[in-house]
């Protein structure tokens, strides 16, 4: 699994970092989306398509 | 239960697509169909009022998938077709083309209409904005413009005049509330609001409920105010609010009453089931019907009413969140902010404009609203209480 983010694209609603704590995190500043880990173990993907599902801002894309 | 060997979803945008999405990655391998109003492929509504309208982005960037992936998903698009009728009993959809399609679920997911203002359809120059074609036409009329009035003073009103404003216009926000958003958000946030507006040259004439249109030659030429007093324009955009979309259900036998009322698994009769802005469901830890118009619901609730076609048989039982941008401000809003709620600025500082602060009635938090400060804001969630019987932060 291979993830890239938009970040232009990001409302930072963290919705992602919900979903996937361990993938995805916020600027503190602005709240803008954070790749922690490009590349997650499979363990992780069910909860990274989830994130992806659930961003309201279409800005996460996962490679299977 | 027995899983459906169909499922048709009314309804082609946000909540929509996501039921069709969620079905598929929850392992669904029957036959799905999606039904969509319009003629064009998903897209997303909350840019129209922004980065589209605003020119930022061409329309083609609202898609909500790009059509391989909409290929991907193995559903049949029945695109520019709307529902017209629903035989609950045989499951059976009816649509302005002609078509009966049957299915053994049928997921509505019609979403909202925008409310006009009575007389706006005798005159050019006066908009909605719900679809990508309304906010097309807006852009182009908003070009040619120079002076628009917004009369609405609710989340979209106030996005609308951003960007109108931003595009250069001479811009007017019109409605009967002291602020925008303030029987939403309540007075400390709703002036800070109105200061935002102010400072970026966008006139508030608020507190005074609108009384029509004025016009000439069939071409808007103002909003006229109860008090008499006329606001010139050469463009209107009324954002009054919207009303489920609902009109088509009628004589379905399902009850309609603002919304299509469902129980906790957002069902609304054996084998019918709804998301999105038109379902009004029993959240049973609040202990009444309730209906959101945002898009995390529409996502969210979808993947629910997947769930339980699947047979989860689970309640839906979210807290409420939504975002605006206006301008420099980024507002994230969790759980039910209320008018009446005492407001406390937990962190950052209004006058900085970075803040979080505490919505808080009978002692117990209700809302957390972060401006500018999405992360923070997030961070508080776990502090709503279940003072609107809201399940906690999963």
């Amino acid at each position: 699994m291979k993830i890239t983010i938009d970040q232009d694209r990001c409302v930072a609603s963290g919705q992602c970092v919900t979903a996937a704590m361990d993938v995805f995190d916020q600027r503190d500043e602005d709240g803008v989306v954070v790749l922690l880990d490009p590349s997650p173990p499979a363990g992780l993907a069910a909860d990274v398509r989830q994130a992806a599902a659930v961003c309201p801002a279409l800005a996460i894309h996962v490679e299977e | 239960m027995n899983v459906p060997a169909s499922v048709l979803v009314v309804g082609a945008s946000a909540a929509g697509l996501a039921t069709a999405e969620a079905l598929r990655r929850q392992g669904y391998q029957g036959a799905l169909r999606v039904l969509g109003a319009e003629p064009h492929l998903p897209y997303d509504r909350p840019p129209l009022s922004k980065q589209v309208l605003a020119g930022a982005w061409d329309p083609g960037r609202a898609l909500l998938r790009p059509q391989a992936a909409l290929a991907a998903l193995d559903a049949e698009f029945l695109l520019g077709d709307a529902a017209t009728g629903l035989d609950a009993g045989t499951r059976t959809v009816h649509t302005a083309s002609g078509r009966a399609l049957r299915a053994d679920a049928v997921v509505v997911a019609t979403g909202l209409r925008a409310r006009p203002l009575p007389g706006q359809d005798a005159l050019s120059g006066v908009h909605t904005l719900r679809t990508l074609d309304d906010a097309l036409a807006l852009r182009a009329d908003l070009l040619a413009a120079s002076r628009c009035v917004v009369v609405g003073e609710g989340v979209l009103g106030a996005e609308i005049a951003a960007t109108a404003r931003g595009m250069g216009l001479d811009v007017t926000m019109a409605g009967p509330q002291p602020a925008p958003l303030a029987g939403h958000l309540g007075p400390v946030v709703a002036g800070q609001l109105a200061g935002l507006h102010a400072e970026h040259g966008v006139r508030l004439r608020l507190g005074t409920a609108v009384g029509g249109l004025a016009g000439h030659g069939g071409r808007v030429t103002g909003v006229r105010l109860e008090t008499g007093e006329v606001l010139p324009a050469d463009v209107v955009v009324v954002a009054m609010g919207a009303a489920p979309a609902t009109g088509w259900l009628t004589g379905s036998g399902l009850r309609l009453d603002g919304g299509l009322v469902c129980d906790s698994r957002c069902r609304a009769a054996e084998g019918v089931y709804a998301a999105g802005d038109v379902a009004r469901w029993h959240h049973d830890t609040a202990g009444g019907l309730i209906r959101l118009e945002n898009r995390t619901n529409a996502i969210e609730q979808a993947g629910l009413v997947a769930a339980n076609i699947l047979g989860a048989d689970q309640p839906y039982r979210p807290i409420p969140y939504f975002w605006t941008d206006q301008f420099d401000a980024r507002i994230h809003v969790y759980g039910t902010p209320s008018a009446d709620a005492e407001v406390t600025v937990v962190e950052g500082d209004p006058a900085g404009r970075r803040f979080v602060a505490l919505y808080r009635r009978d002692g117990r938090t209700t809302a957390v609203l972060g401006w500018n400060m999405p992360k923070q804001a997030r961070l508080r969630r776990a502090e709503i209480g279940d003072i609107a019987g809201l399940a906690p932060a999963r």
